[in-house]
């Protein structure tokens, strides 16, 4: 039981090191900087709305479609990595599945960009 | 190094995924300047789409014939599929057709529309092809996310969009039931393959099937019935059906549902069918219920799709008795009623959707009143429909039933049998009540005429198979048996 705990100890040491360089950069900002603070500044961030409104507000739909559209690719690099590791032995048979899921991702893009999903205005 | 599996069986599902993109790219480059040229391009790609189905209809009765298992097991294509994808690729062919001329009127017609029915079918054909439960889930998502989409079609509708909606959260949430039963079944199991859930079960093994895979698989029942919209999950057909543009509705109502029906044949017959004394009981009860709901909720319907609805709720309790009686007899027959359904219902869609007045769609039966006036030939085609519906020989409605009832004899569910005549007698009631609105009611407004070409042609011919199924029977009922057999020789 020991040893399996023991092979943990990297990650316990990682997260110590962790907590203890993000508390000496919030604590140094306190310290050293000088602080000037105005609304914007101290509110917190949420994506250009005001953080404790009503949730019913309007906005608009494309929020929406930029956040799909993100999510789609996003999720792309998730399958990328695992391939990517294992590319050695999976062999050409796997370099081309992936190839060609990436060629229907491909196509899906085109079609966005065409449709004109990826412009704001 | 992997090895790189056989392709061969793969080749219409390759094929249809190829034309889904390309159609998809074709539509996308054309310049959309104005309404026209959007026109334009939406009856370029749905025709091509169209026969791209009919070739990918070839393709599959080419690799048809012996039973090939590829992708380690993930994909079997054997004549059991290679039948309902046949009947698949029927049910999209004829709904692009119907739909062609439906879209621009209601100004709705855009290319999408053909490439996520082309999605939806690729979807549905990896699904009967499935033989992991892996696999099975991938295409059902595929057919369910392009179906969700067409269901609200016709976005600036209001109850087009709620359609739509409805038909997500109570999709997502029977793909969650469905999910959950397989994770049930692979953590008792532990294997998601049909085949090697087949062997863990068969002859002797069949008591040791744990609990939690019992409640796994009723689980996936669950979530299958909710496909199929068999009663108690039946009820977002009404609402969704009546709110979908017409021809969606009635892809809705052959499409998914054959390929779910095929589904819930290869799942409970395939690895759980040694398990049939655990999950028949189950059964027995959502097909009675079906039948039952199906013929006295459509008696008050004054909503021609919303009965329309009822009416297949009612037709998947009838198929379900063949999946009770769970022998090559029962699959057999729920595989001819499936192939004579297709064709009814497309038939009888096609005739809901020359009901115009004024270049408006109406859907209520009282609009019928006096079609046998204005369109006689639409009139006789809809009264063969209702009548082959309601089981009335020598059309092949009552021959589908027939089989079926008959699977059921052979197998001692008299019940079964008894309630299924019974409620197909009340049934008729309401198929019959269209046919009297249409011939002898007087008309207030008449329907406008000449109808559309396409419409005529589907009609025609959905028609003239379900009146001479009788003088031919061999060409449906040889390859539904010879299917059934496959299912049943291991």
């Amino acid at each position: 039981m020991d040893e399996i705990l023991l092979e943990y100890l990297p990650i316990l040491i990682f997260l110590g090191i962790a907590i203890v360089i993000a508390g000496i950069c919030v604590g140094a900002s306190y310290v050293v900087a000088q602080q000037r603070p105005d609304v914007a500044k101290t509110s917190a961030y949420e994506c250009g709305f005001d953080a404790f409104d009503d949730a019913r507000r309007q906005f608009d739909v494309r929020f929406y479609l930029v956040a799909i559209l993100f999510i789609i690719f996003d999720l792309e690099i998730a399958f990328l990595f695992p391939w990517a590791i294992s590319l050695g032995d999976i062999g050409l048979y796997g370099f081309w599945s992936m190839m060609v899921f990436l060629g229907v991702l491909t196509i899906g893009f085109i079609y966005e960009w065409r449709k004109g999903a990826l412009e704001w205005e | 190094m992997t090895e790189i599996p056989n392709m061969v069986p793969v080749i219409p599902e390759i094929f249809v995924a190829v034309i889904g993109m390309a159609l998809l790219m074709l539509g996308v480059f054309q310049k959309a300047a104005d309404d026209a040229t959007e026109v334009k391009t939406a009856h370029l790609v749905s025709r091509l789409g169209m026969i791209s189905l009919v070739l990918t209809m070839m393709l599959v009765a080419t690799v048809a014939g012996s039973t090939f298992n590829t992708f380690s097991g993930m994909f079997v294509s054997d004549p059991f599929a290679v039948y309902f994808k046949i009947l698949i690729l029927f049910a999209s062919a004829l709904t692009l057709a119907i739909s062609h001329n439906y879209m621009e009127n209601q100004g709705i017609a855009r290319f999408e529309y053909t490439v996520l029915v082309i999605f939806a079918t690729l979807g549905m054909m990896i699904m009967i092809s499935a033989s992991n439960l892996m696999s099975l889930y991938l295409g059902l998502e595929m057919q369910s996310l392009s179906l969700y989409v067409i269901a609200t079609f016709n976005r600036d509708d209001e109850r087009s969009t709620e359609a739509g909606l409805k038909y997500f959260v109570l999709g997502a949430v029977a793909s969650g039931m469905l999910l959950y039963g397989s994770s049930l079944v692979y953590g008792f199991s532990g294997t998601t393959d049909f085949q090697m859930l087949g062997n863990m079960f068969d002859g002797d093994h069949a008591p040791d099937a744990s609990l939690g895979l019992i409640v796994g698989i009723v689980f996936i029942l669950a979530g299958l019935s909710f496909k199929v919209s068999a009663v108690p999950f039946h009820m977002w057909t009404p609402d969704v059906y009546e709110g979908a543009p017409t021809p969606v509705t009635a892809f809705f109502s052959v499409g998914p549902k054959i390929a779910a029906i095929a589904l819930f044949i290869r799942v409970m017959v395939g690895p759980f069918g040694d398990l049939v004394q655990h999950w028949q009981q189950i059964i027995v009860l959502i097909s009675v219920a079906s039948m039952l709901l199906g013929a006295f909720a459509a008696i008050n319907q004054t909503n021609i799709k919303r009965m329309m609805a009822y009416s297949s709720i009612g037709h998947v309790g009838y198929a379900l008795i063949g999946l009770v009686v769970a022998n090559e007899a029962g699959v057999r027959g729920i595989m001819i009623y499936m192939a004579v359904y297709l064709f009814m219902n497309i038939g009888a869609f096609a005739c809901i959707l020359t009901m115009r007045r004024a270049g408006r769609m109406v859907e209520k039966i009282s609009d019928l009143s006096g079609l046998s006036k204005t369109h006689p030939m639409v009139a006789a085609a809809l009264a063969i429909f209702m009548f082959s519906m309601a089981g009335i020989p020598p059309l092949a409605g009552f021959f589908s039933k027939l089989y079926i009832f008959f699977a059921a004899v052979e197998s001692g569910f008299f019940a079964l049998a008894i309630i299924g005549v019974l409620s197909s007698v009340v049934g008729a009631f309401y198929y019959l009540r269209i046919i009297k609105v249409v011939y002898f009611d007087p008309p207030d407004e008449t329907l406008d005429t000449p109808i559309d070409r396409n419409l005529g042609y589907v009609i025609f011919g959905t028609a003239l198979i379900v009146v001479l199924f009788f003088a031919f029977p061999g060409i449906i009922i040889d390859g539904a048996s010879a299917a059934a057999a496959a299912m049943f020789t291991k």
